[in-house]
């Protein structure tokens, strides 16, 4: 649609390659720094992933050869699977005590102002200044002090003491995200507190809660330095490679590692999704 | 106040720009002179290109290939700050953390200048705003944060001011006042400002030169009158207020007037008013310039006759009617309400007539529904 | 039920949690510092007698130990600060539609167990990896210079170990600024760097410290990157912590050293909490 007749006797003035280059070079030199740091970080994955394959027999410590083997028998070293057991068993009562009392406390702090609100989020935030060998180490002198032995209950309360935090704070700020309106707005149409809870408030915090919850079996699962002080003879998965490095973890330990990055992966991801459709559904 | 062009100052030229992203040709050899000192606004709907122009003319974006010069200086891959032109942002972009004060004195201090309290004084006062020096933007309301944007950009004194929807954000009363008060600023401080905008009101309210763009390309560049009076395209003829196109034939000549033919009913037009290339036209009629007469009255001019007035709408100001022709296409005319009272009511047979220098002419292969659509303006385009 | 009491209620059950379980073993930890062992008692076992110059010991015993901590906590943070900003700065603004794909990239190898990862950097770093060879190849690196048992090894573990803690708060921060104000910089005649100075890194403070906390914190008190990447020259206080109370069973002055370090992150950390926030965040 060109009704407009224009002059183009002008020759187009092109642009120096040189101004060109130096400007491109300008605008992705943080992108070509990004691609050295995600290298960085995916190292070691990609190291552990590949000694998954390799047919090393007890010592992964050199490449010997490929094999599925490992990822076939994931149970084949001894204890492998019974550290992977207590890890997951811990990791979901920790997840579960954390999440509701983290929720509660998110809900309070979040929703109400009262008397000691500002006391109540110093309480929440001392434990994650805290240094987690100061909490593993005072909890463990707690437990010595009752004659609890260490053990499998004294790990759980003790990730469920770390967790929390992480919880309250992930929660907290979906609530804060929140439109009160809405809630007025569900008062407004006739539905009492509690069905203003059950049936507005608390779907749409759900997903505050969910990676709340996500968030702390990643914690627990992966934690050492506090199960350390209190498990004992009980050996979690974390604690097996510990003990295994210096003699050369087993491959299985890698399977294992890879498995989980890969699990995880596509719950974030699948996350994502399910959150972008809800987006678009909206 | 200091000023950061005076190495450079002059006409600011583009020279066959051409800028795509991907497939998407966001500006397609566009040739455009801004004489200096003017109001210049570049007019177009969302993703007409005019956003994208600006931020090359900033320097924001770099042009595929084409040359900018400011005066003599070639300044097509000159970095933003390198470049002696100041913006006036969407949304203002001020400076969260800073006061206001501060944000006005960031280009000053940039360029080195030391004692920058009288500059930032002058220009807060010239702004109406020096009680507000010492606050932080998000203090401010709307209206005041545009003006201290505005600040920014001419304490600096800039060869060229550009300006991104500046009003956008602002509510109706508030932007024509800000209207107004740009219009008169521009005059006291003597920049070349180039605005940018998609509102055509807010166009012919400011600019001396308006280009109005689409799909890449410079439509039509002239006055405010100009444009309105005589417009080349069907699109200019639709997006700047309202036309009624009828497809027509040019059925010969009678001195400076052509005899043009709309479906069996002969009208005269000037022949300098024509655009067509052929023999076919659409025969172009503002909806103001008609005059309705139910048939049997006298009338002057061009006349067309057979219509029916379909509906009526009483808005104050004027009556505006809409009227279908024999051929069956609805034509729209507005009546002063010059004695309080709308004459005609629904189902009236009337005739429309006009003066015949009020009629253009574009080409008839256009798209007679170009520029019409009334699409809501998404303020972060590209 | 009243209204002035749900927050209370709601806070209860976890507040009690954390009195019990993060309160009372500080306490403990204190009571525990000033004991002395019981006279022809057996190991571990203590009475109190407010033994203060425990503290005396168990500092001037390991000055060494604390310093290093500190210095490797505060290089780690340094170069994860360095490392991680380009990173977030690329996720923020220039990756486009893959923003949500990258931060999943930065965070997805931590999915792999910590252990598992720290594990992996030994063997990389190690002889038989794939950067001693080539460093020694290229003569960059002389034939008896190694990598592991190393102070670099321990600082370059902490930093990678810790590198989302930093990467996602400046995420954060960064995502929250309008890149018009960059923009805007730019055409008031500020150059890329004084644009940095200027715009970018004070709107991006609240990230820095956050980060900056979150890096430091655990990386002061962690004794795995040492006992898995480093030597006995390069023990930090966390494992003299550990090994007071596995391998030698002197609580007193393990509890003395948890309090000394609890209490100097603390200090710490407030000092650097109000020196930033005297500089007017937003």
């Amino acid at each position: 649609m060109s009704a407009h007749v224009k002059q183009k006797d002008a020759s187009i003035p092109t642009i120096p390659i040189k101004a060109r280059l130096s400007r491109w070079f300008g605008r992705n030199l943080i992108r070509i720094y990004a691609v050295f740091g995600f290298t960085y970080l995916f190292i070691p994955v990609a190291y552990t992933f590949a000694f998954s394959f390799n047919d090393s027999g007890k010592s992964n410590l050199v490449w010997k050869g490929f094999t599925f083997d490992n990822w076939k028998n994931p149970c084949g070293a001894p204890e492998v699977c019974t550290a992977l057991g207590n890890s997951i068993k811990i990791g979901l009562l920790a997840t579960i005590f954390s999440t509701i009392l983290g929720t509660m406390i998110a809900f309070a702090i979040g929703r109400y102002a009262f008397k000691g609100r500002s006391s109540s989020n110093l309480l929440i935030f001392l434990p994650m200044a805290t240094p987690e060998i100061v909490l593993g180490a005072s909890l463990l002198s707690l437990f010595l002090v009752f004659q609890i032995n260490p053990g499998f209950w004294p790990t759980v309360i003790a990730h469920v003491m770390f967790c929390i935090s992480f919880v309250v704070v992930t929660v907290k700020a979906r609530i804060a995200s929140l439109d009160p309106r809405l809630e007025q707005a569900a008062m407004d149409l006739y539905a009492n507190e509690l069905e203003t809870f059950r049936k507005v408030t608390l779907p749409l915090v759900a997903p505050g809660i969910a990676g709340a919850a996500l968030l702390a079996f990643s914690l627990s699962f992966d934690d050492f330095i506090i199960t350390n002080f209190n498990s004992g003879t009980l050996k979690t998965f974390p604690e097996f490679v510990y003990t295994s490095a210096a003699r050369g973890i087993p491959a299985q330990a890698n399977v294992i590692g890879s498995a989980m990055f890969f699990l995880a992966l596509i719950i974030v991801i699948a996350g994502q999704f399910v959150g972008k459709r809800v987006k678009v559904a909206k | 106040m200091t000023d950061a062009s005076s190495a450079t100052r002059g006409d600011l030229r583009l020279t066959r720009i051409t800028k795509t992203y991907g497939d998407f040709t966001a500006v397609n050899d566009l040739t455009l002179t801004i004489p200096e000192g003017s109001f210049f606004a570049l007019l177009g709907p969302s993703g007409c290109g005019k956003t994208t122009t600006l931020r090359m003319i900033a320097g924001l974006e770099e042009p595929n290939v084409g040359s900018i010069h400011l005066g003599a200086t070639d300044i097509t891959t000159k970095r933003p700050y390198q470049r002696p032109i100041n913006t006036v942002f969407q949304n203002y972009a001020l400076f969260p953390h800073l006061t206001i004060f501060e944000n006005i004195a960031f280009g000053l201090r940039r360029r080195g200048i030391k004692n920058v309290d009288a500059d930032v004084n002058k220009v807060l006062e010239l702004v109406e705003l020096p009680h507000l020096a010492q606050r932080k933007p998000t203090q401010l309301s709307g209206g005041q944060q545009q003006r201290i944007a505005l600040a920014r950009a001419i304490v600096n004194r800039p060869a060229l001011l550009l300006l991104d929807e500046p009003l956008g954000a602002l509510d109706l009363k508030l932007r024509r006042q800000m209207q107004i008060e740009l219009k008169w600023i521009q005059r006291e401080v003597g920049l070349t400002f180039v605005h940018v905008t998609h509102d055509q009101e807010e166009a012919m309210t400011m600019a001396d030169t308006i280009a109005v763009m689409n799909e890449g390309e410079i439509e039509q560049m002239g006055s405010p009158a100009d444009l309105y009076d005589n417009p080349e395209t069907a699109f200019v003829a639709n997006f700047l207020g309202q036309s009624n196109l009828i497809k027509g034939r040019i059925e010969g000549t009678d001195g400076d007037n052509l005899v043009v033919d709309l479906y069996g009913q002969k009208i005269g037009m000037p022949k300098n008013r024509s655009h067509a290339v052929d023999n076919s036209i659409y025969a172009g009629i503002r909806p103001e310039k008609f005059r309705i007469s139910l048939v049997g009255t006298p009338t002057r001019g061009n006349t067309l006759t057979g219509g029916r007035i379909e509906d009526v709408s009483y808005i104050g100001v004027s009556t505006q009617y809409q009227v279908m022709m024999p051929w069956g296409q609805e034509v729209m005319v507005f009546e002063q309400n010059d004695d309080g009272v709308a004459p005609f009511d629904k189902g009236d047979e009337v005739v429309i007539s006009w003066e015949p220098n009020f009629t253009f002419a574009l080409r008839g292969d256009e798209d007679a529904e170009a520029g019409t659509e009334v699409i809501p303006e998404d303020l972060d385009e590209e | 039920m009243s209204k002035v009491k749900l927050p209370y209620l709601l806070l209860l059950p976890g507040f009690l949690f954390l009195f019990t379980f993060f309160i009372l073993p500080i306490a403990n930890l204190a009571q525990t510092s000033t004991q002395t062992p019981i006279a022809d008692g057996d190991t571990g076992q203590y009475e109190q007698t407010l033994r203060f110059s425990n503290y005396l010991d168990a500092f001037t015993e390991n000055q060494e130990q604390f310093a290093r901590s500190f210095v490797f906590a505060l290089c780690a943070t340094v170069l994860a600060l360095a490392i991680s900003y380009p990173l977030a700065y690329a996720i923020a603004f220039k990756a486009g539609k893959l923003k949500n794909f990258l931060l999943v990239l930065v965070v997805a190898p931590f999915f792999v167990s910590f252990l598992l990862r720290t594990v992996a950097w030994k063997q990389i770093l190690g002889e038989e990896g794939f950067i001693v060879p080539s460093l020694r190849t290229f003569g960059i690196i002389s034939e008896s210079t190694t990598l592991t048992s190393t102070s670099f090894a321990v600082i370059m573990g902490m930093t990678y170990n810790f590198l989302p803690f930093m990467t996602l708060p400046l995420y954060a921060s960064l995502e929250r600024i309008d890149p018009r104000t960059m923009e805007a910089s730019g055409d008031l005649y500020a150059n890329g760097i004084t644009t940095f100075r200027k715009v970018t890194l004070p709107l991006s403070m609240p990230g820095v410290v956050a980060g900056t906390l979150l890096t430091f914190i655990p990386a002061a008190g962690d004794y795995v990157n040492a006992a898995i990447l480093g030597s006995p020259n390069t023990r930090m206080i966390g494992n003299v912590i550990e090994s007071r109370y596995f391998k030698i069973v002197d609580y007193p002055t393990a509890a003395a050293l948890s309090f000394t370090l609890m209490v100097a992150i603390l200090i710490l950390v407030t000092l650097y909490i109000r020196k930033a926030g005297t500089e007017e965040l937003v």
